[in-house]
């Protein structure tokens, strides 16, 4: 857990009010939950509230989404203050979020970090000039892309400390910066490109019956290895209704 | 000979192809769902029974037993939920990601025939926050799809269902998956006591099954081309090809679709470029996402197969495939601490042993890090380790203690050698000792 709290009443603003494109949105969103259920719409929403807001969480677009949804404020306040993609405090125009988490930290997260301190300074402090902030978050989901930032809503992936720099230089000056791997690779295939997926028949969309390019008995027939490392034998399926475990505990 | 290009399921995992309706139809996608559907809820469900496929989401539980659980009729007038795990956070893991960018339709078809076999009315896919292009990217496909009438009311394959994509903002427990529903009902995301089981009350108290990503993706190929194609992929009891992330001291870090029980080493050679600095300088290898336990170097270079079972005989785990890969340059005590730091900064605050348990070990093992330690509190993290295990409402508890069983059981003499080293340099305060 971590502690986060509402930033001072004194830089809080008087109130909050969703913009009237915004409030249509917010009505299509509720919409996608059944009759009675629109607090389900309360993330998004507060999502909504903290973009129009400027990238944080003022305290009165709080109450406002929690009027909205018909919640106690006190429910509104508790997913504010669990989720930690809510910012609680005023954010940079480029908000930086740099993955410390270990397959990134084994790649060089630790000089990330250390180009935004020096850069930016501690965690959470906004540069004067209102453009920057950064904070160390946990794993991103980008991991064989590893060192990676995201900033805003785009992750950088692939870093050291040299294309990074280069990234925050060209957004402090307003230039266009490309997001995903910073370096010459194709998303999360191997740098050198793929060592699967080569085979050109798979695209070209010429099946038998002008159908799809892979019918099934162009696959493998059923029996045989397709890997040097299984045994080539046909097994019986592993669950039927005789087993009795109940479902596992674990993330699924 | 490894798995051959025809037999992959995620023909567009690298984003060279249209993302789109077109491009997946012209790979195979959409096509013949009709006639799937149309040979009934059962059939479906014993089709995914017999080819074997176990939940891609760590827990390796089968899939179709778990959509069995679905009553087959609703008695009390309450509607049934698919729930789509997509809240992909946990260390190493970026293999949904890649679906859900590229291969959206396969997600999108395998929702409609999982939603049909298990009688739901709708799905909600819960994207983790942070993927906010993925986001988008799906709700694109989702929209393509109702415009085609693919799904929706009334669409051309005679069942009514819609997709929704939801999201999180950034809580890993989310990805728990009674704390997902409460986070999908507009609550903080705490898990709940089972039973029930979200197949009797899940979301809105209505049976729910939720199901990850990758296992919802796979659906509409097995039923394609059958079970005993995917069946005779991988190894027994551990069929199928899965989605693998390769991670950390790599030479070429990848995702990759191979076979289940591919060995460690055919894995890394084939697909990785190899250990950085070559296999004598492996030291370490976390084999399934941070919640497992790591393996050192000796274990990994034999036949080592990447499957479930094979695995957990080893006190470790498959997971979700995300292999992470250290070489001798790491500071493991280090590298296991900042997983340790991970999970008391993900846990959720609802029982005590796991709130306060994940603080105390992370605090400890940093402090193991430096030397700054005694030897007997080897033992005693050991032993808090146990007591946070299993007496948890979720497995948080338990992933937060396996990392650290497993760097004490194979790496205690790295730890007791840092102990050693720094108590012989005098420093000028005591060394700190845990209070019991």
């Amino acid at each position: 857990m971590a502690v986060r709290r509402l930033a001072d009443k004194s830089i809080q603003p008087k109130d909050f009010a969703f913009t009237a494109e915004n409030l249509a949105w917010a009505k299509q969103q509720i919409a996608k939950y059944p009759e009675g259920r629109q607090a389900s719409a309360v993330i998004p929403l507060l999502w909504r509230a903290q973009e129009q807001a400027g990238g944080w969480l003022p305290e009165p677009a709080i109450r406002t989404v929690a009027d909205l949804l018909g919640m106690p404020y006190i429910r509104v306040l508790e997913v504010a203050t669990f989720y930690t993609m809510f910012n609680l405090a005023p954010v940079g125009r480029y908000h930086v979020q740099v993955c410390g988490t270990t397959p990134c930290m084994l790649r060089g997260a630790e000089a990330l970090k250390e180009v935004c301190r020096r850069r930016i300074g501690e965690q959470m402090h906004v540069t004067e000039d209102g453009t920057f902030s950064w904070v160390e978050v946990e794993c991103l989901g980008a991991c064989v892309n590893a060192p990676m930032a995201q900033i805003n809503y785009d992750y950088y992936e692939d870093l050291t400390p040299e294309s990074f720099n280069r990234i925050l230089d060209d957004l402090a000056a307003g230039r266009p910066v490309k997001p995903g791997p910073q370096i010459d690779r194709q998303f999360s295939a191997p740098v050198g490109g793929p060592t699967t997926l080569t085979d050109p028949s798979l695209y070209t969309g010429t099946g038998r019956h002008g159908g799809p390019s892979l019918t099934d008995s162009d696959a493998k027939r059923p029996g045989a290895a397709a890997n040097v490392s299984e045994s080539p034998v046909p097994k019986a399926p592993i669950a039927d209704a005789s087993a009795t475990t109940a479902p596992s505990t674990r993330r699924e | 000979m490894m798995l051959d290009d025809k037999d992959r399921i995620f023909k567009n995992l690298y984003g060279f192809h249209d993302w789109g309706l077109a491009g997946a139809r012209a790979r195979g996608a959409w096509d013949g769902t009709k006639a799937i559907l149309e040979k009934g809820r059962d059939a479906i469900i014993n089709e995914v029974k017999a080819s074997g496929l176990r939940g891609r989401g760590g827990a390796g539980f089968p899939t179709g037993l778990k959509w069995s659980f679905m009553p087959k009729e609703s008695k009390d007038g309450r509607p049934s939920y698919l729930v789509v795990n997509a809240d992909e956070s946990e260390p190493g893991t970026c293999k949904d990601r890649e679906i859900l960018r590229h291969d959206p339709h396969l997600l999108i078809e395998g929702c409609l025939i999982a939603g049909f076999a298990m009688g739901a009315v709708a799905a909600y896919i819960y994207v983790r926050g942070e993927f906010v292009r993925e986001r988008e990217r799906l709700q694109a496909a989702i929209d393509q799809a109702y415009e085609a009438r693919l799904i929706g009311k009334n669409n051309i394959h005679g069942y009514d269902f819609d997709i929704y994509v939801h999201h999180g903002a950034g809580a890993y427990i989310c990805g728990e998956e009674t704390a997902l529903l409460e986070s999908l009902e507009g609550k903080k995301g705490m898990p709940r006591l089972k039973p029930p089981f979200p197949a009797n009350v899940g979301l809105y108290g209505c049976p729910t099954t939720v199901n990850n990503v990758e296992s919802i993706a796979v659906v509409p190929d097995i039923m394609r081309r059958g079970a005993a194609w995917f069946s005779s992929i991988g190894r027994p009891n551990n069929t199928g090809t899965k989605l693998f992330c390769i991670s950390g001291h790599v030479n070429r870090p990848c995702n990759v679709e191979e076979a289940m029980g591919i060995t460690f080493r055919e894995l890394i050679e084939r697909h990785a470029g190899g250990i950085r600095g070559g296999w004598d300088n492996l030291l370490a290898v976390i084999p399934g996402g941070s919640s497992v336990p790591c393996l050192p170097a000796e274990q990994c270079l034999g036949d080592l197969y990447m499957d479930f079972d094979t695995l957990r005989n080893l006190k470790s785990g498959l997971g979700t495939a995300a292999v992470i890969v250290m070489d001798k340059s790491t500071d493991i005590v280090r590298a296991i601490a900042r997983i340790s730091y991970f999970y008391k900064h993900e846990s959720c605050g609802q029982c005590t042993p796991c709130r306060e348990g994940t603080g105390w070990m992370w605090r400890v093992l940093s402090r193991m890090a430096e030397g700054r330690a005694q030897k007997r509190e080897i033992d005693m993290l050991l032993e808090v380790t146990t007591q946070v295990e299993g007496h948890t409402i979720c497995a948080l508890g338990d992933a937060a203690a396996w990392p650290i069983q497993g760097l004490i059981r194979h790496f205690r003499h790295e730890i007791e050698r840092r102990i050693d080293e720094y108590a012989a340099n005098p420093h000028p305060e005591p060394v700190a000792m845990a209070a019991e």
